[in-house]
């Protein structure tokens, strides 16, 4: 089980760098585009796995590896706390609150979406 | 012979980029793996413990290594995509926060779902800072950015 976990998420912190890479942000001092897009789509996975998981169209083993793995680690909370951090030391305070607000709910309404449809 | 430098020199970034990927996938790998073995020795309870705890001590964390590794020289780059980038951002994660702020409150505990989120974040933000904070403590070089 804990293989699954792990290959699922090489798999997603590959993908999250790989995107990062392409999607490349700017300087510490803008929206952090590339990390939010993919915490947004990563929660929105997860909903619709976690739905696929409970009424059975994915075994646990899928859901382990697709879900604990690949969605918890292609997202990231430790990324988005420290562009937090750094977005509020260069007093860029605005953006900094806008990007919380806009990640917080983003990313719940993304999950309640996946887990709906 | 200018074609074969230049070749040379594309074939080497390429195999840079790939040694970057597979140093972060193999942090991503202990990341997400010690996260899910936290989970379970913490257990399912009505509160999501395991993913408060896993994603305020990465705050702390990475609030420090990313600060810390990029004030070094040398191989810190390599060091801080399998640790950083790798094993930490794989360790926390902000879709299962989401599943489970959004669980919380759908299953009518809408105060232990605000203050999950409230105490995620707070506390996150507040814990990155510190990390943040502490290189300058322990560089000695405070207000000097």
């Amino acid at each position: 089980m804990l293989w699954l976990v792990g290959l699922g998420g090489s798999l997603g912190a590959g993908a999250r760098y790989w995107l990062g890479k392409v999607l490349m942000t700017r300087s510490s001092r803008d929206f952090p585009v590339s990390t939010w897009l993919m915490n947004t789509s990563g929660s929105f996975l997860l909903g619709l796995f976690f739905d696929f998981y409970l009424t059975g169209q994915m075994s646990e083993s899928l859901w382990l590896f697709a879900g604990a793995g690949f969605c918890g680690a292609f997202t990231t909370f430790s990324t988005f706390g420290y562009e937090t951090v750094k977005l509020l030391v260069a007093n860029r305070v605005g953006i900094a609150i806008f990007y919380v607000a806009v990640s917080v709910l983003a990313g719940a309404c993304a999950a309640l979406l996946g887990f709906w449809v | 012979m200018v074609k074969m430098v230049r070749k040379t020199k594309v074939n080497g970034e390429k195999w840079v980029m790939e040694m970057q990927l597979l140093l972060v996938m193999a942090g991503g790998f202990l990341g997400a793996a010690v996260r899910f073995a936290l989970g379970e020795w913490i257990g399912s309870a009505d509160f999501p413990l395991a993913t408060l705890l896993a994603n305020l001590s990465g705050c702390l964390f990475l609030g420090w290594f990313m600060t810390f590794s990029s004030r070094q020289e040398g191989r810190w780059r390599e060091m801080s995509l399998l640790v950083g980038t790798g094993f930490t951002g794989s360790f926390t994660t902000f879709s299962t926060f989401s599943l489970e702020m959004v669980q919380l409150i759908r299953d009518g505990a809408i105060w232990q779902g605000a203050f999950y989120s409230g105490i995620s974040i707070v506390g996150g933000l507040l814990l990155a800072y510190i990390g943040y904070k502490f290189v300058d403590v322990q560089l000695g070089r405070r207000g000097d950015h």
